[in-house]
Formats: C-alpha cells, structure tokens, sequence
C-alpha cells in the first residue's frame, strides 16, 4: 500500500511539472497578495468594483468583454454591486436593439440582461483604429496567458524605456513583462487617473491591482462557488473514505488475506 | 475466519451507505438542475410593445419567451359580452374584471390549455377563439367555454408603461 | 466462470431468467472468483470504468448545451461555464476527467507490463485493451478540438497533416478529412460527431475486455494459475466491490482537488483564445497524455518516418504477448526484467518530457536516445531476456510458499517489496 501510494504520488507531481516549466516565462513576475487564492480564497468585493471603474474608464476604450452582461455585476461571488446599482449601470450604456415595426434598428438604454457594450463593431474595425493591432476581449484574457493574473498585473506596470539599442517602430512600446519586450498598447495608468467612488488611493500599483482582480472574475465568474463546493466535497470524499476502509477491513476479516 | 458478527444492522455499514447514498444525490443533483432555464433565459429582459396603432376589434401578436402574446383591443360589444357570462355557465370561472384591468385591452396568453397550440383569432361558437388541432372555444376574454381545454387562457404580468406602451413581463 | 448453475428462487424469476439470463449474469459477476492476492494496482480496472461512465454522462449533458459550429463553438462554451446551472462544474469534470482516464490507463497498462498480465492465455485481453487505448486518444484528440480555440485549431491541423505524410495519397486523404482546404466548420462537426461516437465504442470493447478476462480469470501479483479456487479466490462481491470502492475514493479525492482548484492546471493557456486561422501560437503541444508519441514523432528528422515511428510506438504494444519470450508472468520472479521495467518507465516519463519541450539542442538528443531506447526495449530487450534470464523459483499456489528454504527466503522478500 505505502509503496502504491509512493508510486502514485509521483506520477501525479509528474503530469504537472513539464507544464509550470514550459508556460512561464523566464522573467519573474510582480507578487501581489491575490485574496481569491488558495483553498477558501474570495474575491474583494471593493477591489472588484474598483476594477470594473478602472475597466470602464480606462480599457473599455479599446477593449471589449463580450461575454459579461451588467446583470453579472450584481451577481453573486461577484462585485456585488446592488441591483439598483447595476440597473443604473446598464442604463448609462447606450444598446443597440431591433430591427423596429419598420425594420430599423434603434438604441436604447441599456437592461441587466445585455451583454456589455463594445468598443468596436468587429474585429476589423478595431484593427483600423489601433494602427493594425486588435485589443484582444478581455472576458477570459486571465485564462488565455501563461502568467496569469500575475502576468497581467505586472504588464500593466512594465513600461519603461527600451534600453540602449532597442529601436522601436512608431506605435510600439517597451514593457519588460512582454513576450518579447514589444508591446503595441500605450502604457494606460498614471497615478491619480480615476477617482476612486470609495475614496481609495488610486495608485499605479492599485489599479493594477484592482482590474486584474476585475478580469480574474470575469475569466472564472464561479471561482468562489467552486471553491466552497470543492472543500465541501473534499471534506465529504475523506469522510466517505475512511468509512469504507474501516468497512473494507471489517469485511476482509473474514478471510487471513490482508488487505 | 473472523469471529466477529457482521449482519445489516452493524452500524459502520449502515453509516458507509447513507454517506454513500447522499453523495450520490449530491453529484445526480447537477446533471438534472443543467436542464433548468440558464442565467441568461431567467435574464431575459420583458418585451416592451407599442400599441397606439391598434384599432378596436384588432389584435396583434408578439413573441414573448418564446410563445405568442395576444394583446387585443377590445370592441364595446365584445366587452360587453364578455362581462354578460354568467359564472356558472364557466368551466374555469373567472370574471372578466380579474382578467383584463382596463376592459378594453385584453392581453394573454396565445397558447391554448389543452396542449399547447396557438388558437385562431375571431373563430368558434364564441366570437372569441378556436383551437383548431382539439376543437377548444374560447369566448372574448379569452375564457374556455367548449372542447378538451381545461382552463382559461392564462394572463401574464404586464402593466402599461404609459399610453402607448405595453410591457409583458 | 462460476462453475454453479443458478437458479433464482422465485417463480417470477425463474421465468424471467429462462428467457433472458440476466440474473444469471447478475450472479456471475456477484460471484466471481477473483484471486485473493491482488494488490491495489489491480483497482485500476475498476477506477477505468468509472473514468468511462464519468465522461460519457458529463459529456451527454455538455452536449445538450454545446453548438459544433465553427462561429458559436468558443462561445457556447463560454455560455457552459458563465450561465448554463453548474455548467462550470460539469465542463471542468470532463476536461479533467479526460486527464484523470489517461492517468488510469498508463497506471494499468503499466501495471499489466509489470505482472505479465498480458501473456498466454490473456492476449486477446490485451490486444483489445490496446485497441480502446487508441481509440481513448482519438477521442481525447476530438474532443480536444471542440472548444475551437487556438491550441483545437492548430493541434487539429497538426495532427491531421500527419496524414500527409503517406505517399501519393495523403493529400487527398487530409483534405477528405478537413472537408475542405483547412481545419474548418465541416472539421469540427465531423469531430463532434466522432467524439460523441467513439466513448460508445470504447464501452462496447469494455464489455468484450471483461468477457474476455473472465474466461480465464484475473492475473495475480505471483502470475501463476489458480490452483484450488475455493483457497486462492474470493468472491467479487462484496470483497473486490469494497476494495475497488475504496481505491475509487481515494482516486477522486485527487480528481476532486483538480477539478475545484486547479480546473486549468492540465490544459494550455492557449486554449482560451478563439481560433484564429492567421496566427499559430508559439509552441504547440499536446496534452501531456500524448507527449511520449509527440516526442518520439519529433525524433525521427523524416516526416513519413516519424509518423511510422509514433504509430510503431503504439502497434508495438499490441505484439507484446510474442515479444515476450519469457515463460515467467510476473516480474516478482524474474530480477533482470523488472530492472529494465523500471528502465522502461524511466524512458517513458523522460520521453514525456521532452515532448513538451521545445525540439531543439539537448532535447532533442534525449528525445532520439529515449526514443531507440523503448523500441530497443520491446525488440530486442525482452525477446532475448526470456532465453537468457534466470529466474527465481515460482510458488506452487498463490497462498502457499515455495518449497525449499532458500526460494522460500527470496520470495517473502520480493514479496514484501512488491505488495
């Protein structure tokens, strides 16, 4: 049994190795204390009602997030924000509906049940406006980079100068996080640059802070469900498991084979 | 062999099986509740309907989760027939006050009660609607008088925004 | 088989049983001799069928939500994991289940490996065994596809373009299997189609798989015979049921803990942006299920060979029962293969390695070494052991000791090692 478990445990450390090596890249990212990690890990609401301000005053500009709806704001395991507060949302968005009785389409104020409003009507749109680069949707972008939150946290603060003998093209900046150093999104936060409803410093570092956390529950809407479901569940499979080991053991008493 | 008595009763089997049994309801519970209507359906924003170019003794039709909506503006006679019936004679007895709050606009279900097809307009013994696939009549407001169909056409929730406005849901 | 003729006791069942022997069956496998020595290494058959159902019953119900459509694919999937009622859940079990199946198999195959489960009389076991491993990876493969995101498309058209690689035809074969000029809509609605096939597939074969084994019965830690039932076995229920049950539990406590706190720890970043015929992401790689056969299809410099390599990789396996010359089922009683067992699984997870990484330099150097080195292994290795190797002395039974002292001596020692 003991050399089984050894055994065992081993191949599953394996399965996960080559992986950790390969995605992540060789520069060390910033750390920040992420709340919604670990076992019990929840997300802050105030840190995400930042980040939807930051998301919307700032990224919203160039960046869609197509598969959010403003009802998702008052979401549980989400900002939370009320749903008198996420109506009032929706209907500052201007939303293109119809075709009408007379087969136009017309805009209207927004409703909890629309998706969020994009910056660009299509891919190509976005491309002419931004010198050929399309700014990608936000709504999993966590999920979609090797790093993770902390790969975008630390982007979000990696603009610097290019160093000596680093020539860069009209349009395209510098930023120690990126793959390959080469980055066409301007380097967007400056301290100070939203004022916090909440009266919170509205540092780089917190903005940073604040939207990736904002885009992290936007990739996994359910992180906080699945994490209390999964201790639950964990809880209940040990339990479960040593019960049918002490049955097991009573079971196979009746023969001298240990078991 | 064991001396040890092992019957159905031993506690530690009986607790082995009851923990067993609620995990199996606990992962079952899942795979049934994803056929339930998702967030976005229950979402699903109520339909607004601009009625100012509806005439008495017209009706139209809008779609609304799926199925027709019949908002009808009512004629004076068929008011008046309507509010006539006695109760008794009902199958499903319901005044006509209950079903439509300002007597000239009817709004309602188009979905007949025996099994769901969408009756004809201005048809049957009643002046009011006929399901052609069982034969269910229905009178001008809508309430079941002849045929298989159980009960009235149902009414939904809506309320009028303003004038011109209808807003079912 | 149970060597009893059952009868049900009611008169219901009697008629019942006489015109389908489900009962019958029912008291077959209830009663199934099993031999009492197995280790639990041997619970890994039953953990597979619950692999088997789990993905079968998730994949059902991700169906009913999922489109195959090259435009709505990502979307829909995206619609499973935000608005579809534990939609999150169920799509996370199947993803990782995928993972979680694999893990099962390569623990069974390599547990048939080492106690020569697959020798006289249980080839036919083994080879259709070989046969659902196979058809695991072309589901595995399919499904992988259907999310459509980067690493779906461009693992779809790498893998397909392997077809290529067959004189004359392969063009038009990869074509025919596209439907089309590219990986595209008519590619991934044929994948769905086949994904949703093949577990059907795999469950029938199951079936066949334990027909099969219990025309014989089950192997043993010690590989020899069951000499006296009634002393050597006990019945499948409850004793087999109980142990298989615990191992289950065990095993989903490791699925729970990826499934609810490292749901994308398996899968590749990559995966989370749609397909984008322009641009193919930095490194492809497969899931790490498959990384052994990538990288040995990497080694190989020429496109057709490396094909023929990867598949020889595979079909090998299925000559093992010939290939092995040695008489001696388990390796507990022969010291010179289970060194070079534990050699080939070394070279296994070193080949696994490699393949995720990139095919350059020192990488690719392991890669061809590993690479010689398992097909050494399975050509010339173990045919030439079975002549060559002296082996310890056998049991007469598996509950009773060799005779003689000395053997006797090796045989609790070697057993103690490998229980």
């Amino acid at each position: 049994m003991k050399n089984f478990l050894r055994t065992l445990l081993l191949l599953i450390i394996f399965i996960g190795f080559p992986f950790k090596s390969y995605t992540a890249e060789k520069v060390e990212y910033l750390k920040t204390d992420w709340t919604f990690k670990g076992l019990f890990g929840k997300f802050d609401r105030g840190s995400l009602q930042r980040g939807y301000q930051v998301y919307t005053e700032v990224c919203s500009s160039c960046h869609s997030m197509k598969y959010l709806s403003y009802r998702n704001l008052a979401e549980k395991g989400g900002p939370e924000f009320t749903e008198a507060q996420a109506k009032a949302i929706a209907a500052s968005f201007e939303v293109t509906d119809g075709p009408n009785a007379d087969g136009e389409m017309f805009t209207r104020p927004g409703k909890l049940s629309d998706k969020f409003v994009k910056p660009y009507e299509n891919v190509k749109a976005a491309q002419a406006a931004n010198g050929g680069a399309y700014p990608p949707d936000m709504s999993v972008l966590v999920k979609a980079r090797g790093g993770g939150v902390d790969y975008i946290y630390s982007l979000l603060q990696g603009y610097e100068d290019p160093p000596s003998g680093i020539t860069l093209d009209d349009g395209v900046y510098y930023n120690k996080y990126m793959y390959g150093n080469k980055i066409k999104m301007p380097n967007q936060l400056s301290d100070g640059l939203v004022e916090y409803a909440d009266g919170t410093e509205a540092s780089i570092e917190q903005m940073s802070k604040d939207v990736t956390t904002f885009l992290m529950w936007s990739a996994e809407p359910h992180l906080e469900s699945r994490h209390k479901m999964g201790f639950k569940a964990i809880t209940y499979l040990i339990i479960l498991t040593i019960l049918v080991y002490f049955s097991m053991k009573r079971i196979w008493s009746r023969v001298e084979t240990e078991v | 062999m064991s001396e040890k008595k092992t019957n159905r009763r031993d506690f530690l089997f009986t607790a082995t099986y009851a923990v067993g049994a609620v995990g199996v309801g606990a992962v079952v519970w899942p795979m049934i509740d994803q056929m339930n209507p998702d967030a976005s359906v229950k979402a699903l924003a109520s339909t607004e309907v601009d009625v100012s170019s509806l005439n008495p003794g017209k009706t139209i039709t809008v779609l609304w989760r799926g199925k027709p909506v019949f908002i009808r503006r009512r004629t004076q006679e068929e008011i008046a027939e309507a509010k006539s019936v006695k109760l008794e004679d009902l199958k499903d007895p319901q005044k006509d006050e209950d079903r439509a709050k300002d007597p000239e606009w009817l709004v309602m279900l188009g979905v007949c009660t025996h099994l769901g097809c969408v009756p004809l307009d201005q048809k049957g013994d009643y002046n009011g609607w006929f399901c052609p696939c069982h034969g269910s009549h229905y009178d001008t407001s809508g309430r079941i008088r002849k045929g298989p169909a159980p009960t009235n056409m149902e009414i939904p929730k809506y309320e009028f925004v303003n004038a011109n406005t209808i807003k079912i849901g | 088989m149970s060597d009893h003729e059952y009868t049900p006791k009611s008169k219901f069942g009697k008629w019942f049983n006489d015109r389908l022997p489900l009962l019958s069956l029912a008291s077959h496998l209830t009663d199934y001799p099993t031999p009492k020595n197995l280790n639990y290494w041997w619970t890994f058959g039953g953990i597979l069928t619950f692999c088997l159902i789990t993905q079968i019953v998730t994949g059902l119900v991700l169906a009913m939500h999922y489109i195959a459509h090259a435009d709505m694919a990502f979307d829909s999937v995206e619609h499973i994991m935000r608005d579809v009622n534990y939609g999150w859940l169920i799509r996370y079990i199947h993803a990782n289940g995928a993972s979680m199946f694999f893990l099962a198999v390569y623990i069974h195959i390599f547990r048939s490996l080492f106690y020569g489960s697959y020798k006289s009389p249980r080839e036919v076991i083994w080879i259709i065994g070989i046969i659902i491993y196979l058809l695991m990876m072309a589901a595995a493969f399919m499904g992988y596809v259907l999310p459509w995101g980067q690493m779906s498309f461009w693992g779809a058209t790498v893998i397909t373009n392997l077809f290529s690689a067959i004189p004359l035809v392969g063009e038009g074969i990869v074509t025919w299997l596209w439907g089309g000029y590219s990986v595209d809509n008519p590619t991934l609605t044929r994948f769905f189609t086949l994904h949703y096939l093949i577990p059907f597939l795999i469950l029938g074969l199951v079936v066949l798989h334990i027909w099969a084994l219990h025309v014989p019965g089950n192997n043993n830690p010690v590989g020899i015979d069951i000499q006296k039932p009634s002393k050597d076995t006990v019945p499948f229920h409850p004793y087999i049921v109980i142990k298989d049950g615990f191992a289950l539990l065990m095993f989903s406590i490791v699925f729970a803990f990826f499934v609810f706190y490292t749901p994308n720890i398996l899968g590749h970043a990559d995966n989370y942006i749609e397909a984008d015929p322009l641009v193919t992401p930095a490194h492809i790689v497969p899931e790490w299920y498959l990384l052994p056969f990538y990288a040995i299809l990497r080694s190989v410099p020429d496109k057709l060979l490396g094909v023929v390599a990867m598949l020889s990789a595979i079909f090998i396996l299925a000559a093992l029962p010939w290939l092995d010359t040695s008489k001696i089922r388990s390796a507990v009683f022969r010291p010179l293969y289970r060194q070079f067992y534990w050699i080939l699984v070394a070279d296994v997870l070193i080949l696994g390695y490699v393949g995720a990484m990139p095919a350059e330099g020192l990488y690719l150097l392991i890669a061809r070494v590993a690479t010689a080195y398992y097909f050494l292994h399975f050509l010339v290795i173990l045919p030439v052991l079975g002549f060559k190797e002296k082996t310890l002395p056998i049991p007469l039974s598996i509950t009773e000791p060799v005779l003689g002292g000395s053997s006797n001596f090796a045989l609790a020692k070697n057993k103690k090692k490998f229980e």
